[in-house]
Order: C-alpha cells, then sequence, then structure tokens
C-alpha cells in the first residue's frame, strides 16, 4: 500500500503515509489520515476532492504551516528524498519560499495590505538570496514582467489594493517563483477568480511550469481544471487516497465510485438542460465521526456488507495506477460483475 | 501628503469654534448673574457692577461672543481674577508641565501596551497571557488618583513592615510631589499611564490576534519569514491601525486624569490650575485652561490622522 506507484521516476515529492490531526479538548480530528502519493520531477499532480476532504491540509503539512490545534502526527514527506518532517524550523525556513512555493485560494487576502507589491515580492529575494532593497526591486519588476503584468515598473510600487483580483492573483505567483523553486503548491489558485481570468492564470502557471521545470501540486475541485494542467490526479476523501492515476486513466477509466459520481457531477455541454445534474447523494461524513469501513460507504451505490465494516487498502495494480475499493479485491463479496459505470448509463 | 494636512488642518476650524462657543457659554451657563456669581454671596453691589463692567457684561452676547474670539486669536485670553495677571501667561507657565506629564505617560502607556499586547496575543491562551490579561483589567479597573495615593505610600514615604519582608523594607526611592526631576517624574507618570498601558495592551492583543489569522500572514510564514519578522513587520504593521486610533482617544483621557494626578503628586500643571482656578471663581483662567486643552487635544487627534495616513495606505486622500 505504501510507495509510489513509479518508484523509477526521480520524485520530487513523495508523501508516504501522512496523518495531520486536529486536537480539541478531548477529540482528535484526523483531517489527514494516511495520505500517499508522489510527484515526478517536472510533472503536475492534480489533487482533487470534495471540500474537507483533507487537500488543503495536506498541502499546509508539507510546508509544515499547520499550526495549533493541529499536528503532523506521523508519516513521511519526501522532498528530493529527505524527509521534511525531521527537518528543524530553520532548515524548514530555508526551503519555504526557495525550493518549495505556495499559492493560495484568496489573492485578495493572501497579499499584506501595508506593504507595495514589489517590496513583498521583493523580500523572497531580500531573505534567500540576500540581495539589497535596491536589486531585490530590480528582480521584482523583472518578474512581474514574467508573470504578465503591464508596465511593472509602475506597478511594483502600488498596493494590494490598487489591483483587481487577477493581477494579484499574478503577483502571488510572482511571489512563488521569485526563488525558482522545485516544487510549486498551488491551493485552488483560481477558485476565487471569473472564469476568464481563471483561464489565464492557468495558462501562466502551465506556461511558467515548463519554462522553469518545476512540480506543481495542484489543488483543486475542478475536474476541468485537472484536464487542463494536470499529468497525474490523485483523488481525495475524508482525509485518504481514494484514487491516483495518470489524467487519462482518470478521464477514460475512473474505477473508485466516488471518482465516477465526481465525473457524472459536471455538466456537459450536450447535457439535456431540462433534466437535474448528477450529484453524490448524502454528505462528507463529520471527521469526528467517520465510518468505520470505506469512508464512502454510506454514499456509495455498490456498498456491501464488506464495506461498511472494514477500510480497503490503496492497492497498486500493474500500471501503476491506486485504487482503493474492495470492488477491485479478491474479497469483493457484491455482484462479481459489478460495473461501476452503471448507474451513469441508466441516469443518462 | 502636503495637501492631506492643510486640509485636515482646516477641518479642525469648526471643531475650534465649536469648542471656542462652549467654552464661551460657560460664563452665562452658571445660574444667576455671572458677576454676582464671581464676586461672591454677600458682595457689595458696587463690585458686582465693577466686575461686569470688567468682563464686557453689558453688551449684547453676540459682540462678547466675538471680542473674547477676537482676543483669543490674538493670545489675549483675558486677565485673572485672583492673581491679576494674564491668563495666556498663567497658562503658559504650566501648559509643558502637563504636556510633559501627558507625553511621557503616552509614551510608557504605548510602550509597555505594546509588548504586554504582543506577548499575549502571541501566546494566546497560555499561563502568561492569562496572568497579563488580568493585570490588565487590574490596572484598567483602577482609579488613577487611588494608585498615586499608593504609589506615594509605598514607594515615597515607604511602608512599615516587619523587617524579614524583602524588597518592601526601604522602599521611599522617589519624590512624593512636584515636577521637574526624575524622581519626581516617575510616580505620576506610572500613575497616569496606567489605566491607558492596560486599554492598549487589550487592543494590541485582540488587533494583533486578529491580524495574525489573516492570510497574508500565511503568505508570509510560506514565504520563509521569520517568526519574529512575520510578528514585528507584517502583523505589527497592520494591527497598529486601531491602536494608533486608541493611543489618540487616551490622550484626551490622560489630559483629564491630569487633573486628578496633579492634584495627588501637587503637581503645578493645567490640571491644578483648573481646579484651583475653579474653587477660586476664577472664570477667565477656567475657560482659558479648557480652551488650550481643547487645543491640545485637536492637535494631538490630527497628528493620529497623519500618523493613520502613514499606516493604511488604503484612506483616500483626494
Amino acid at each position: 500500500m505504501t510507495g509510489a506507484p513509479d518508484t523509477s521516476y526521480d520524485n520530487i515529492l513523495e508523501i508516504k503515509n501522512l496523518q495531520t490531526s486536529f486536537f480539541t479538548k478531548d477529540l482528535e480530528v484526523k483531517a489527514v489520515d494516511g495520505v500517499s502519493f508522489s510527484i515526478p520531477k517536472g510533472k503536475v499532480l492534480g489533487v482533487v476532492g470534495e471540500s474537507g476532504s483533507g487537500k488543503s491540509i495536506t498541502s499546509l503539512s508539507i510546508l509544515r504551516l499547520i499550526e495549533e490545534p493541529g499536528k503532523v502526527k506521523g508519516g513521511e514527506i519526501l522532498f528530493k528524498g529527505e524527509n521534511l518532517l525531521n527537518k528543524s524550523e530553520a532548515q524548514m525556513r530555508k526551503i519555504r519560499g526557495n525550493e518549495i512555493s505556495m499559492i493560495f485560494q484568496e489573492p485578495m487576502t493572501s497579499l499584506n495590505p501595508t506593504f507595495t507589491v514589489g517590496q513583498q515580492i521583493g523580500e523572497s529575494f531580500r531573505i534567500h538570496q540576500g540581495l539589497s532593497k535596491k536589486e531585490a526591486k530590480k528582480k521584482s519588476v523583472d518578474m512581474l514582467k514574467l508573470v504578465g503584468i503591464p508596465s511593472p515598473e509602475k506597478r511594483v510600487d502600488q498596493y494590494p489594493f490598487e489591483l483587481s483580483g487577477g493581477m494579484r492573483q499574478r503577483v502571488m505567483i510572482a511571489i512563488a517563483l521569485a526563488c525558482n523553486p522545485d516544487l510549486l503548491i498551488a491551493d485552488e489558485p483560481t477558485t476565487a477568480l471569473d472564469v476568464t481570468i481563471q483561464a489565464q492564470i492557468l495558462d501562466l502557471m502551465k506556461d511558467l511550469q515548463k519554462k522553469l521545470d518545476m512540480g506543481i501540486l495542484l489543488i483543486t475541485h475542478d475536474l476541468g481544471v485537472v484536464a487542463e494542467t494536470c499529468d497525474y490526479v490523485a483523488v481525495m476523501y475524508c482525509g485518504k487516497v481514494v484514487e491516483f492515476t495518470d489524467k487519462k486513466t482518470l478521464f477514460t477509466e475512473p474505477k473508485h465510485p466516488y471518482t465516477v459520481g465526481l465525473m457524472e457531477s459536471i455538466p456537459q455541454y450536450d447535457q439535456d438542460v431540462e433534466g437535474d445534474l448528477a450529484v453524490i447523494k448524502g454528505s462528507v461524513p463529520s471527521p469526528a465521526d467517520m465510518p468505520k469501513g470505506c469512508r464512502f460507504a454510506p454514499r456509495c451505490p455498490f456498498a456491501t456488507d464488506l464495506c461498511r465494516n472494514k477500510l480497503p487498502d490503496l492497492e497498486t495494480d500493474e500500471d501503476g495506477n491506486q485504487i482503493r475499493c474492495w470492488i477491485y479485491s479478491d474479497e469483493w463479496d457484491g455482484d462479481p460483475e459489478v460495473n461501476v459505470y452503471e448507474r451513469s448509463e441508466s441516469t443518462s | 501628503m502636503f495637501q492631506f494636512i492643510i486640509r485636515r488642518i482646516l477641518q479642525t476650524i469648526p471643531v475650534l469654534i465649536g469648542v471656542s462657543i462652549i467654552v464661551f457659554s460657560m460664563m452665562h451657563l452658571v445660574p444667576g448673574d455671572p458677576a454676582q456669581v464671581i464676586a461672591g454671596e454677600g458682595a457689595p453691589q458696587e463690585q458686582i457692577d465693577n466686575i461686569r463692567e470688567r468682563l464686557g457684561l453689558n453688551d449684547p452676547l453676540p459682540k462678547q461672543y466675538l471680542d473674547y474670539v477676537t482676543n483669543a486669536v490674538q493670545g489675549d485670553l483675558g486677565t485673572s481674577m485672583r492673581s491679576g495677571r494674564d491668563v495666556s501667561s498663567e497658562i503658559g507657565a504650566r501648559f509643558w508641565v502637563t504636556v510633559e506629564l501627558a507625553f511621557y505617560s503616552t509614551v510608557l502607556a504605548v510602550f509597555v501596551g505594546l509588548i504586554v499586547g504582543i506577548i499575549s496575543a502571541t501566546r494566546k491562551y497560555s499561563a502568561i497571557d492569562t496572568i497579563l490579561m488580568l493585570v490588565a483589567l487590574f490596572g484598567l479597573s483602577m482609579p488613577n488618583f487611588w494608585l498615586g495615593l499608593m504609589l506615594i505610600q509605598w514607594f515615597a514615604i515607604g511602608i512599615d513592615l516587619p523587617s524579614w519582608v524583602p524588597f518592601f523594607s526601604d522602599t521611599a526611592w522617589f519624590s512624593p510631589s512636584g515636577w521637574g526631576s526624575f524622581s519626581q517624574v516617575v510616580l505620576p507618570v506610572i500613575t497616569l499611564g496606567t489605566s491607558s498601558a492596560a486599554i492598549i495592551a487589550r487592543m494590541t492583543r485582540s488587533s494583533m490576534l486578529d491580524v495574525i489569522g489573516q492570510d497574508y500572514i500565511r503568505t508570509a510564514r510560506a514565504k520563509g519569514v521569520k517568526e519574529q519578522i512575520v510578528i514585528y513587520r507584517h502583523a505589527l504593521k497592520n494591527a497598529l491601525i486601531p491602536i494608533v486610533t486608541v493611543v489618540g482617544l487616551q490622550f484626551g483621557g490622560l489630559l483629564g486624569g491630569a487633573v486628578l494626578t496633579e492634584s495627588v503628586f501637587a503637581i503645578n500643571g493645567m490640571g491644578k490650575l483648573i481646579i484651583d482656578s475653579i474653587q477660586a471663581r476664577d472664570f477667565p483662567v477656567v475657560q482659558g485652561t479648557i480652551l488650550v486643552a481643547s487645543l491640545l487635544f485637536v492637535f494631538v487627534n490630527l497628528l493620529v490622522d497623519v500618523a493613520y495616513r502613514f499606516l493604511n495606505k488604503r484612506i483616500d486622500l483626494d
């Protein structure tokens, strides 16, 4: 169950059995519960899932930015082969913003309102490369140019409130890419932007990813974004990875009933507008009250007693794809001829 | 920026007119005939007429007001009934004493308040946080004249405790009265600054907690910024915006508090001048002192607004 699908790859990031929990007075909430995946060098991994599936917590865990009362409890986060969980805070600071950078969901609130754009980009150069104020500003202008902001010499002295949402996200990208990171974590970078700007930002990220040859961990709940940008996809549900495949397999033959459900809930352009959009029935269980078997069992149309009572492992198949579902195991006690698509055929 | 300051100064004019009307009316709001009140009960009619003539009370009210304002603008606030000296020179001698007292107290309050607030905010819900906020609540609730008296008793006169009590055996370190030397300044400044320090500490704590939870603080951390710099550069600059407002308002409170503090420590400042003048029914001095104190308050808030401009770039000037 542990291990990456393609160990032959030189993985820039490899997460093994990551566990992050939040502790209240007498309760432990397992937000991330044994997540494993890996990102090959220079590739884009999409992490998909509903709200509350642990995507963002996973990404903050990588940078070790989980705040009290949260805690990374166990597992390994191998970045260039070294376990980040064993690093000191000072060593982590050298990695953050330098080797691993992060872009956040909310460009409106993620920039400090009291510093100019140039000061905020320049800070990365000053911290990690020890540049002077003047050199940092010059490089900030270059970064603004790189992310496609017009008249960068003027923008560099402006404050965030003088910029639009799309501009601010470009500034966030400029901050993140300032020091040529090997890994970029983008936590729903386009969710807060309107559709035309979303496409621009995604194109920019793809473009820069190729130019700078970095790995990207792209967190999203939008499968359209996945189709557009990713090489690999990890589907998360309730703090666990339920399916890990290359992008093509995900869209041609999704295996996990949850993944299939996600696919069906995307509106199609040829869909009958009168009909209802398919939904996954029920809602994400509360992390404080997890089902004891497969976490998707209460919402799964194929669930059997086995599913409800025993949690399946994440199994790797011969192609290196991973799946956490009893249907594909030898122990499966339901209909041996089950087809996870049958529901979609009957509903469409 | 220059334009902003000019405009802000012009905006104080209506405030000043309002203040001058209120101060001017004081004389006429006392029940009965002001001249009679000033002269005191049982004064001969001749003396009352004399006072009335000297204060121009026989003129119509608008003329009296215009005369008052015209003179005040030229620095003539009238003549003290008690000493016969110019009100402006009476105040002038004491003005800087009160300004110094209020200024040192503000500096102390800001310094202590910020440090305590930041420590509390960065260690929220810890034992240190609880203790500091309890002390702040205590400091806030203590009447400052009482605090002044206690400080005099402990640190100026000294307390007779059994000799085995450590530390507090011989604590008459400071002077209980007057103004000027270091030993005279310490106790009144602590007395006056304590409640402001407590308010600023509480304000700093809540403002910092709010800012530390913001997304841009996470951005700074994700950039690899040291935690101290995250707190003192990224967070504090934003947190200061509401704190500066409080400091400006506190200064007004300090001017009021100075009245009590100056009385307790027998400091010859404007506060004591007001008390003495009220007791002596020396109306021109009371009016003049209140006018000057109001001016000072308006001026300090002008400074606060300018400081605000530097901190919060979103305030639009034009």
